[in-house]
């Protein structure tokens, strides 16, 4: 993908020596005061925490420099690897003393750019944090360190005759601390709720550096639901540590269905009757031609040939209510003109179906040079005007979309095709791209369903959120950061000073001056 | 210029009477505002003059939590009850703040929807939407869809200074900024005033089937385990203690008419197995769903002029039935889901009420959950710690600070005294 160089600030690193504190030495945080400087950091930490979990080599500091959304970049001052809980503590305690900014990041698979580093600032990397803690049917907790990995925490839980439900086309090695910055939830969103309803309690780091639990193991801890608050606050409220989550029962049954379609509008009247007719299965995925050309040349997942569209539905809970609704589902999807349909019976036949969605971003690289994955959410009762909209954009640029969408909540995924070596190219494909998420705005969606804003999408906040929804929401930052340094240029154009009162700014608000913050 | 003269620009307000008291205290004026337009003036003024707002739908849980610190005007939403928009395809609906539940689920019924809440204060005209969402209003069915708080997608608000915003929107998936309905739901009108809440709906399922069992207690835990674990995909697991009789214990089946019976008909056998003789169901137990109250023939409905301790106590799964023990310890009246861990508790008000709050506060803590004092007498209620203690409470007072600096919403009534 092409960089977008507005957006890449000077990399000022550890090195030369003496420049980047000169240069951070002028940069002033939310209240004016001189920010301190990543080598003070290093100072404190060297002797609480090991020397090779220190990382200021230039060429190491270079391996953390983009999470999954590659096209920005900044390398970071100082990359601390955290083997625990109280490391985290330590580094970010030493941030806050001396006002630097710091960034969380786990295994580093988002896709809004929400851990790109900051050049001044402290990556503090949570992957190690990888224990798991319990597994606790009896309860239907899983208490976990938040870099372990989230298909691990259904792995874990299997045997016993649970899982974990939040499951992003990442699980296989996204954090579940990823999970909780970003409340990436996947597939199974329909039924069973974003990652925010299976988080119950976690500690966090404070980004004044205190160790604080959020929540209890038991529902509707007494007082304000902070953790409803953190869970999709993209590192900009502290970091979290340790995690209880809840675990879901496995059904007594699970049916995955893959029909095929000749075009994408039935597919969608197919999801719309199936929603009507009161069922709500555990998905409902759609892919179009170009999607799925992607996926049968990256893995050969076998989709129908010649379909303009497949709809993968998957039906679970008892096995009674399930053949049921799977008869209704057949109906329906036969109704609707589907060409093909099949069953998946068992877990490697369901394995096969989903592996051709679950491999779609990824396979997209088979078909074209350069892609932008876009990530919004309409209605789904506007899927059929926003699809159209979307395909006369794409005849009227001449850039290719290929279209990945998880049908029964509307979040859509666009994955926007160029070649960055074609002049203007890169240009076109990231006007379309802005172009669906206006269009996702317009039609009462969002502009994110499970990425997140991250660095890619702040620019976009306003065209949702009026100045007053934005400010109420910095209320919350600055109850957690009033220094402003948690992951700073995140989620938010214009952050908001928080010693101030509300309504009282006056004059140019001085973090969007003078290139302080670039957003 | 009096409270009256002062608002009365902004929307319908009118004088207080004794109806009016908040737990005890006594506003001035009782103001009505019929738009967010209206609360947004309202609140202004207010906040301008330094008066202390409650804010009240039908005024149910009102004497829950602590009593405020002070209170000039009595913020009544009922104006505010009209049904935005209902989009049958989306499975959403928004609606005001002041929309009772029950007209709300009348209307989503007519689209074979409904919004996923128990209204647990039984009588009466019942909860308003605003209402439930204050206060995360939860019952039987939580275990199935969750609680309030996982239903609402989107709000609109009003900040104590005035200030009009809206968070999440009207999609369900959407992770766009801070999730602030969540922070909104169930901070009791301390941050903020709702006025227009979006709602996550699901489909009224075709039959419903209840298995009910009583057991000894020594063989609770077991029977708990059975139909809360159970795949027969349980919408509810409520039990019910109370002094003198063995603890009842029935789940909750929806679905299809003939998916129903057959999984009804199944977990009945599970108990049966289990040396267990269990009935199968078409309606639910009159205690369903309801707040307790000892002292009364089936305990539904409050003794006249009596005022019981009221508690949400809550632990881990796999404490409920320690919990329950503990209930009956103490001769309380219990009935809560057993399948997310939080139970409803009534105390008699007597002078041992205070000791027995400690007593199931100490169990639920060491159980993973907490005890909190909904309501009580005014004379007790000054004598307990009604919250009891609450994690990360210095959080929070951050949080009051920036939303209500000059604490003019409900001061006092929450936990820590915000």
């Amino acid at each position: 993908m092409a960089t977008r160089p507005e957006v890449g600030p000077e990399v000022l690193g550890m090195a030369p020596e003496g420049e980047a504190e000169r240069i951070a030495q002028q940069t002033p945080s939310a209240d004016g005061q001189p920010r301190g400087t990543a080598r003070q950091v290093l100072e404190d930490l060297r002797g609480s925490i090991p020397e090779h979990l220190l990382l200021t080599d230039p060429a190491q500091l270079t391996t953390y420099e983009c999470d999954g959304l590659a096209a920005y970049r900044v390398t970071p001052a100082l990359v601390v690897l955290a083997d625990t809980a109280e490391q985290v503590a330590a580094t970010v305690r030493s941030c806050a003393t001396h006002r630097v900014p710091f960034v969380a990041r786990g295994s580093g698979t988002g896709l809004s750019g929400g851990a790109l580093p900051h050049a001044e600032g402290v990556l503090v990397v949570t992957s190690r944090l990888r224990t798991l803690h319990e597994v606790r049917p009896q309860d239907q907790r899983a208490v976990v360190d938040t870099g372990v990995i989230n298909l691990q925490v259904s792995k874990a839980a299997g045997p016993v005759g649970y899982y974990f439900a939040p499951d992003p086309s990442s699980q296989q090695i996204c954090s579940v601390g990823g999970n909780v910055a970003e409340n990436s939830g996947g597939a199974h969103c329909l039924k069973y709720g974003f990652t925010s309803g299976h988080v119950l309690s976690l500690d966090l780091v404070t980004p004044t550096g205190a160790e604080v639990t959020i929540g209890t193991e038991a529902p509707d801890a007494p007082g304000y639901d902070l953790v409803g608050a953190f869970v999709g606050s993209e590192g900009t409220l502290g970091i979290a540590t340790r995690a209880v989550v809840r675990l879901t029962r496995l059904p007594e049954e699970v049916r995955t269905v893959l029909a095929g379609f000749e075009t994408t509008d039935q597919a969608g009247a197919a999801t719309s009757a199936i929603i009507a007719a009161g069922i709500v299965p555990a998905a409902i995925e759609i892919m179009d031609a170009l999607a799925i050309e992607a996926a049968e040349a990256a893995v050969s997942c076998g989709y129908p040939q010649g379909a303009g569209a497949v709809l993968v539905v998957e039906l679970d809970g008892a096995a009674q209510e399930v053949a049921h609704e799977y008869a209704a589902v057949e109906a329906i999807c036969q109704q609707e003109g589907c060409f093909e349909f099949r069953m998946a019976t068992d877990a490697t036949e369901r394995a096969e179906i989903w592996k051709g969605r679950k491999s779609a971003f990824a396979a997209v690289g088979r078909i074209s040079p350069d892609y932008i994955v876009q990530d919004g959410v309409v209605p789904r009762t506007s899927l059929p005007a926003v699809l159209r909209r979307m395909s006369e954009i794409s005849a009227e640029r001449g850039v290719r979309v290929a279209n990945v969408f998880h049908a029964g909540d509307g979040n859509l995924h666009p994955l926007v095709l160029f070649d960055a070596s074609e002049e203007g190219a890169t240009k076109r494909a990231e006007e379309v791209s802005g172009m669906i998420l206006d269009l996702c705005i317009e039609h009462g969606g969002s502009i994110t369903g499970e990425h997140g804003v991250g660095s890619d999408k702040a620019r976009y906040m306003p065209r949702m959120f009026t100045d007053d929804d934005l400010d109420t929401m910095q209320l919350v930052r600055c109850a957690f950061d009033p220094d402003g340094i948690a992951n700073p240029g995140k989620i938010y154009p214009t952050p908001r000073l928080c010693g101030e009162r509300p309504r009282v700014r006056q004059g140019a608000h001085p973090m969007t001056g003078d290139g302080v913050e670039v957003f | 210029m009096t409270a009256q003269e002062l608002l009365s620009s902004a929307c319908e307000v009118s004088e207080a009477g004794p109806a009016d008291a908040v737990d005890g205290t006594l506003p001035q004026v009782v103001a009505r505002p019929r738009s967010t337009e209206e609360t947004s003036a309202l609140l202004r003024a207010c906040h301008d003059a330094g008066l202390a707002v409650v804010v009240r739908g039908h005024g149910s849980k009102l004497a829950w939590g602590r009593p405020p610190e002070r209170l000039d005007v009595v913020l009544d939403t009922t104006g505010m009850d009209a049904l935005v928009e209902h989009s049958r395809g989306d499975l959403i609906a928004t609606a005001g703040a002041g929309m009772p539940l029950a007209r709300l689920q009348e209307r989503l019924a007519e689209g074979g929807h409904q919004l996923v809440v128990d209204d647990l204060v039984g009588g009466g005209p019942g909860s308003t939407l605003g209402g439930a969402v204050a206060v995360n209003l939860s019952g039987p069915r939580r275990m199935w869809t969750g609680a309030v708080r996982d239903l609402v997608i989107g709000v609109r608000l009003v900040r104590a200074d005035g200030t009009v915003a809206k968070a999440g929107g009207k999609v369900v998936k959407n992770v766009a900024g801070y999730d602030l309905s969540k922070l909104m739901t169930g901070s009791f009108g301390t941050l903020a005033v709702i006025t227009e809440v979006t709602v996550r709906l699901h489909p009224v399922p075709e039959a419903d089937r209840w298995v009910g069992t009583s057991v000894e207690p020594e063989r609770l835990a077991a029977v708990l385990t059975e139909v809360v674990h159970s795949q027969e995909v349980p919408h509810a697991v409520e039990v019910r203690v109370r002094p003198g009789a063995p603890p009842a214990v029935v789940t909750m089946l929806s679905g299809t008419e003939a998916g129903v019976s057959a999984r009804a008909e199944a977990l009945r056998g599970q108990l049966a197995a289990l040396g267990c003789e269990a009935k199968v169901h078409d309606v639910a137990p009159p205690w369903w769903g309801v707040l307790l109250h000892p002292g009364q023939v089936g305990g539904t409905q409050r003794p006249e002029g009596s005022r019981p301790v009221l508690l949400k106590v809550s632990a881990r799964l796999s404490g409920v039935p320690e919990l329950l023990a503990q209930v009956a310890g103490v001769e309380g009246t219990g009935n809560g889901s057993a399948g997310a861990g939080v139970l409803y508790v009534t105390l008699p008000a007597d002078e041992r009420a205070g000791a027995k709050v400690e007593v199931l506060r100490g169990t639920a803590t060491q159980l993973g959950g907490s005890a909190v004092v909904l309501d009580a007498p005014p004379e007790l209620k000054a004598d307990l710690d009604v919250w009891g203690p609450v994690p990360a409470i210095d959080l929070m007072r951050r949080v009051k600070d920036e939303f209500d600096p000059t604490r003019v919403l409900a001061p006092g009534r929450f936990v820590g005294g915000l």
